[in-house]
C-alpha cells in the first residue's frame, strides 16, 4: 500500500522542485512550491506524523506561501531576469557543486543506511501523535517552546519596524498645510 | 515496503535541488523560496529519523524548525520589500553595497 502512495508523490515532488527552480516566472515558481509542500505532507502521514502534517498545510502552504504570493504582487511579476553572470562561469561551478553534494549523499545513504528497516511508531503513538508531541514540548522541550515564544515576538516587531515606509518631512508638511487651508 | 533509505535519499535530491536554485538563480524571491525548499527537505528528513528510531523527538525537532522557518521568512521578506523600495530591484545582483 506504501509504495503506491509514495511513488507517484515522490515523482510530483522532485517535478514541482524543478519546475520551481527553471521557471521563469517567480508566481509559477510560488504555486510549484505549494505543490511541493503538500507532497511533503503526504510523506509526513506515511511517516506517521499526522500533527506535522496538519502544521505543513496550515504553516507553509497557507500562511508562509501566501506570504510570499504577497510579495511577488507586491513588487510586481513582470520583471525579466537578467541571464547575465556577474562571476564568471558560475553556472557551470554550481552544477558541478550540486554534483558533488548528490554524490556525498548517495555514498553517506550507501554506507550508513542501506538496508536500515524502520522501527515504527505505534509505541510513541500510543496515546496519539498529537499528545505525544504536546508531552514532550511542555516538558523536556519547555524552553526551547518559551525561546520560539520570544523569537516569533522579536521577528513580528522586527518586520514591522523594516516594512514601515519612513514619512518623508515634505509630504507631512503639505499634509498639514492642507488641513490648515481646509480650516481657515 | 518503503525504506527509510528511499526517504532520505528523496530529501537529499529536494536538498540540492535546494541549493542549486540559491546557486543559480538571480531573483531574491526565488532564491529564499528555494531555502524554503532545503528546509523542507530537512524537515523530511527528521521525520523520517523519528519513524527509523521510534521516538517522537525528531518529529519536536521539525516542528521547531517550522516555527523558526516562519520568522525566516517574514523578516527577509521585510528586508526584500525594504530593499525594492529603495532600489527598485529583485535581483540579487544589485545589493552588493557591502562587496569589496
Amino acid at each position: 500500500m506504501e509504495q503506491y502512495v509514495f511513488w507517484p508523490t515522490a515523482v510530483l515532488a522532485l517535478a514541482s522542485a524543478l519546475l520551481m527552480l527553471f521557471s521563469t516566472n517567480a508566481v509559477h515558481s510560488a504555486l510549484a512550491l505549494v505543490v511541493n509542500f503538500f507532497t511533503l505532507a503526504v510523506f509526513y502521514i506515511l511517516l506517521d506524523a499526522p500533527f506535522l502534517a496538519a502544521v505543513q498545510v496550515i504553516v507553509y502552504a497557507g500562511a508562509i506561501m501566501v506570504l510570499f504570493l504577497f510579495v511577488i504582487m507586491l513588487l510586481g511579476v513582470d520583471r525579466q531576469e537578467s541571464l547575465l553572470e556577474t562571476i564568471k562561469g558560475q553556472r557551470v561551478a554550481a552544477f558541478a557543486l550540486a554534483g558533488v553534494l548528490a554524490a556525498i549523499v548517495v555514498f553517506t545513504l550507501r554506507t550508513a543506511f542501506d538496508q536500515t528497516p524502520f522501527a515504527g511508531l505505534e509505541q510513541a503513538n500510543r496515546a496519539g501523535n498529537t499528545e505525544g508531541i504536546g508531552r514532550l514540548l511542555f516538558s523536556r522541550y519547555v524552553w526551547p517552546f518559551e525561546v520560539t515564544a520570544l523569537l516569533l515576538i522579536v521577528a513580528t516587531i522586527g518586520a514591522t519596524v523594516i516594512g514601515k515606509r519612513r514619512a518623508s518631512r515634505d509630504a507631512v508638511a503639505q499634509e498639514t498645510a492642507d488641513v490648515s487651508e481646509e480650516n481657515a | 515496503m518503503i525504506a527509510p533509505a528511499q526517504y532520505l535519499a528523496l530529501a537529499g535530491m529536494l536538498f540540492i535541488l535546494g541549493s542549486l536554485g540559491v546557486l543559480i538563480r538571480r531573483n531574491v524571491i526565488v532564491v529564499f523560496m528555494s531555502i524554503e525548499l532545503m528546509l523542507n527537505a530537512v524537515n523530511l528528513t527528521l521525520v523520517t529519523f523519528s519513524k527509523m528510531h521510534g521516538d517522537l523527538n525528531g518529529q519536536v525537532l521539525a516542528f521547531f524548525v517550522i516555527v523558526v522557518a516562519a520568522a525566516e521568512v517574514v523578516v527577509g521578506l521585510a528586508i526584500i520589500v525594504s530593499i525594492f523600495r529603495r532600489r527598485q530591484t529583485a535581483s540579487v545582483d544589485d545589493a552588493r553595497l557591502l562587496k569589496w
